[in-house]
C-alpha cells in the first residue's frame, strides 16, 4: 500500500475501476485501478498510446460509466447516480481541459469562461463577470477577453480553456493531453499553470505522453494495457505488482 | 439571458443567411395561409350573407315529413306495418290554414311572415323557352322577409302591386333572354295558364341560381296562372335573430305539422360544400406551413451536426440534456416567431392587395371587389400551426443532440 491509497482526506478515489467496451470482441480499456487523490496535488497519468490514460481520466471525471468498481467523490459513491446527477456533480466539482480547446466560436473569450458559471447559476451578473476577468487576468488573458476564439493563438485558446475549467472553482481539474496541440513553449506555460493550480489547493490530474512535462508534476501514474504499473512521486514511482 | 437562449441566439446570428431563408419560408407559409383562407372566408361569408338575406330564414311548405298514420297501422299498433306511396286525397295541395299560421307567427316578437305560391313557369322569348321557378308574392310583405327590394337593379318590386301583369326577373336571366325593363314576355304554366307579362323589375342577388332561375309575380296572378285560387304553398319567415331559425322551425312544424325548414337545412348542401372547401384550403395552406417546418428542421439539423463538439463540451462541463434540447427548441421557436411576425405582415398586405381585385362576375358594372375575411382567429391559427411545426422540426434534431454521448465526440476529436 502506498501513501496514495489512504482514503482519509481524499477528494477523489477510484476503487477497482474497470471499463470494458462491449462488442463482438470486448475491449478492456481500464482494469482493476485503485487510486486516491488528495487536495493540493498534481498528478500525471502516463503510458503508451492505447494504454487507457484518457479512459481512466473520463471515468474519474464521471464522463464515462465504469463497467466495474467505483468512483468516490468526496467519499461518496457515484455508481448509483443517474445522468442528471452525474452532470450536476461534474458542473460543481470538476473542471475539464481537453487537447482541443472546444471553445464556442460564436462567444467571446469572456463569455466562454462565463458559460459554466451561467450554467451553475451560483454567481450573478457583475460578480460572474468579475470572476471571469480575474481568472483571465491570472492566466495573462485579460486583454484578450473581448476577442473571439478564432482571433487567438493556440496557447491563448488553451489558456482560455483552462480559465473556463476553473470558472466554478472546481476541487478537481482534469486535463486530457492539454498540451497535445501546442508548441513546446506554450505547452510548458500551460503545464506551469496546472502546477500552480495544485499550489492553490486543487487536485490536478493530467494525461500526457510528454516526459518533460510529466516531470513538472508531483506524482506519476503509469498505465500499461489499462492497468497501473507504476504509481509514486515523479522520478521515483513505485512499481506495482 | 438564460444560457440556452444566448447559445440559440448566437447560433442563429452566426448563420444569418440560413436563418433568413428559414424565416422567409415560415413567413411565406403564414402569409399564404392568411391570404388564401381569408379569401375563401370572405367568399363564404359574402355567399352566406347573400344566401341568408335573399331567402327566408324559415320556409314553411305544404309538405309533411312523416305521412299521417294510416288506419291499418292504427288498428294494429304493435304490428310491423308499412304503407308505401301514400297520395293526398286532395290533389290541389297547399297550406290549409295559412292565415292562422301567419297570424300566429307574426304575433311572435322579431318574426315577419309573407305568403307565397311557388310553381313552375315557362318563359318564352324569341323562340326559346326558359324554365324557371315562379314565386307569387305580396310585394309589400315579401320585402319584409327578404332583401329582394334592396337587390333591385331596375324597376321595383312594389310595381307588382300596381301592375297585375308584371314580372320581376333576375339580371342574368334578362341578359340570357335579351329582355329589358318594359319588355313583354310570354309565359305558360303546367296548369295551362298562358299570358303575356311585362318586365317591371330586374334584380341581382349575386347568386347565379336565383338570378337565372327565379322570377316573381304578384300572388293573385300566380294563383290564377297555376289554377290554384286562394292557395299558398309556402310561408316565408324572417327572423330578427337568425340563430333562432332552428328553434322557430321546430316550433312551427311541431304545432302545424307542415314541413318548416330553417335556412341551414335549405342550404345544407351548400354549407357541406363550404366544409369541404375549408378542408381543402386549410389542408393545402397548412401543408405549406409544414413544408416551412422542414426548412427549420434543416437549419437545426445542420447546426446540431456542425456543433457536435460544442454540444459535447457543454455536456461535459455540466449542461444537462434538457438544456441542450431547450437550446435547439428555442432556435426553432425563434425562427417560427420571426416567421410568424413577418408572415402576419405579408398576409395582411396580401389580403389588402387582393381586396382591390374586381370580383369575378362584377364586370357588369356592379363594382364589386374580392372580399378577404381577416379575423384574429385566422392569424392565430396560422401562428399556431407555424409555431407547432417549428417546435416539432426543432425537437427532432434537438433530441438527437441531447442523446449524443459527449465522450464519443471528445474521443473522436483527439
Amino acid at each position: 500500500m502506498t501513501a496514495h491509497d489512504v482514503m482519509d482526506g481524499e477528494v477523489l478515489r477510484a476503487e477497482g475501476l474497470g471499463r470494458v467496451l462491449q462488442g463482438a470482441v470486448p475491449v478492456t480499456l481500464v482494469s482493476g485501478v485503485t487510486l486516491g487523490f488528495r487536495p493540493a496535488s498534481f498528478s500525471v497519468i502516463t503510458g503508451p498510446s492505447g494504454s487507457g490514460k484518457s479512459s481512466l481520466l473520463y471515468l474519474l471525471g464521471l464522463l464515462d460509466v465504469p463497467s466495474s468498481g467505483e468512483v468516490l467523490v468526496g467519499g461518496a459513491a457515484t455508481s448509483g447516480l443517474d445522468d442528471a446527477a452525474r452532470t450536476r456533480l461534474r458542473l460543481a466539482v470538476f473542471g475539464f481541459v481537453f487537447q482541443f480547446h472546444f471553445l464556442l466560436p460564436e462567444f467571446s473569450v469572456l463569455d466562454n469562461v462565463m458559460l459554466p458559471m451561467r450554467q451553475l447559476g451560483r454567481l450573478k451578473g457583475v460578480a460572474m463577470r468579475a470572476r471571469a476577468m480575474a481568472l483571465l487576468d491570472s492566466l495573462g488573458m485579460a486583454d484578450q477577453a473581448l476577442k473571439k476564439p478564432d482571433a487567438l493563438s493556440g496557447g491563448q485558446r488553451q489558456r482560455t480553456a483552462v480559465a473556463r475549467a476553473l470558472a466554478n472553482d472546481p476541487q478537481v481539474v482534469l486535463a486530457d493531453e492539454p498540451t497535445g496541440s501546442l508548441d513546446t513553449r506554450n505547452a510548458a506555460a500551460v503545464f506551469a499553470v496546472l502546477a500552480g493550480l495544485a499550489g492553490e489547493g486543487r487536485t490536478v490530474i493530467a494525461v500526457t505522453h510528454d516526459e518533460g512535462l510529466a516531470a513538472m508534476a508531483q506524482r506519476r501514474i503509469h498505465l500499461v494495457d489499462g492497468r497501473v504499473v507504476r504509481d509514486g512521486p515523479v522520478g521515483n514511482a513505485a512499481v506495482r505488482r | 439571458m438564460m444560457l440556452p437562449l444566448s447559445i440559440a441566439a448566437a447560433h442563429l446570428r452566426s448563420r444569418r443567411r440560413q436563418t433568413l431563408v428559414s424565416v422567409l419560408g415560415v413567413a411565406l407559409g403564414v402569409g399564404v395561409f392568411i391570404a388564401v383562407t381569408g379569401l375563401m372566408g370572405g367568399f363564404q361569408s359574402y355567399f352566406r350573407t347573400q344566401m341568408i338575406d335573399s331567402n327566408p330564414h324559415v320556409t314553411i311548405t305544404d309538405e309533411v315529413r312523416q305521412p299521417a298514420a294510416q288506419p291499418l297501422a292504427m288498428l294494429h299498433p304493435r304490428a310491423a306495418v308499412a304503407v308505401a306511396r301514400i297520395l293526398p286525397r286532395d290533389p290541389v295541395r297547399g297550406i290549409a290554414n295559412a292565415g292562422e299560421i301567419m297570424a300566429a307567427l307574426a304575433a311572435m316578437p322579431g318574426v315577419a311572415v309573407a305568403p307565397t305560391l311557388r310553381g313552375q313557369m315557362l318563359l318564352r322569348r324569341a323562340g326559346r323557352d326558359y324554365a324557371v321557378n315562379a314565386i307569387g308574392i305580396d310585394p309589400v310583405r315579401e320585402s319584409a322577409v327578404t332583401t329582394l327590394s334592396r337587390d333591385m337593379r331596375q324597376g321595383s318590386l312594389e310595381a307588382l302591386g300596381s301592375r297585375p301583369d308584371g314580372i320581376v326577373i333576375g339580371l342574368a336571366l334578362a341578359d340570357k333572354m335579351g329582355a329589358a325593363l318594359g319588355d313583354t314576355i310570354s309565359v305558360a304554366t303546367s296548369a295551362g295558364g298562358e299570358s303575356a307579362l311585362r318586365v317591371v323589375g330586374i334584380f341581382r342577388t349575386g347568386l347565379e341560381q336565383l338570378d337565372t332561375g327565379q322570377v316573381y309575380v304578384a300572388l293573385n296572378r300566380q294563383q290564377s296562372m297555376q289554377a290554384r285560387p286562394r292557395v299558398i304553398n309556402e310561408i316565408h319567415v324572417k327572423l330578427a335573430d337568425i340563430s333562432r331559425s332552428r328553434e322557430v322551425a321546430a316550433l312551427a312544424e311541431g304545432r302545424w305539422g307542415y314541413k318548416a325548414a330553417p335556412w341551414e337545412e335549405t342550404f345544407a348542401r351548400i354549407l357541406e360544400v363550404f366544409v369541404l372547401q375549408n378542408v381543402i384550403i386549410y389542408g393545402s395552406t397548412g401543408s405549406i406551413l409544414l413544408v416551412a417546418g422542414f426548412g427549420i428542421f434543416n437549419i437545426i439539423s445542420t447546426v446540431v451536426s456542425e456543433k457536435a463538439r460544442d454540444i459535447a463540451i457543454m455536456r461535459s462541463i455540466g449542461m444537462p440534456r434538457g438544456s441542450v434540447v431547450a437550446t435547439f427548441i428555442v432556435e426553432g421557436i425563434a425562427v417560427g416567431v420571426m416567421g410568424v411576425a413577418a408572415g402576419w405582415l405579408l398576409g395582411g398586405a396580401g389580403a389588402s392587395v387582393i381586396e382591390t381585385f374586381p370580383a369575378p362576375g362584377s364586370t357588369d358594372g356592379e363594382g364589386g371587389t374580392l372580399m378577404v375575411l381577416q379575423s384574429p382567429a385566422t392569424y392565430g391559427l396560422a401562428a399556431g400551426i407555424a409555431l407547432l411545426s417549428s417546435v416539432v422540426a426543432a425537437w427532432i434534431p434537438a433530441r438527437k443532440a441531447a442523446r449524443t454521448d459527449p465522450l464519443v465526440i471528445i474521443r473522436g476529436a483527439t
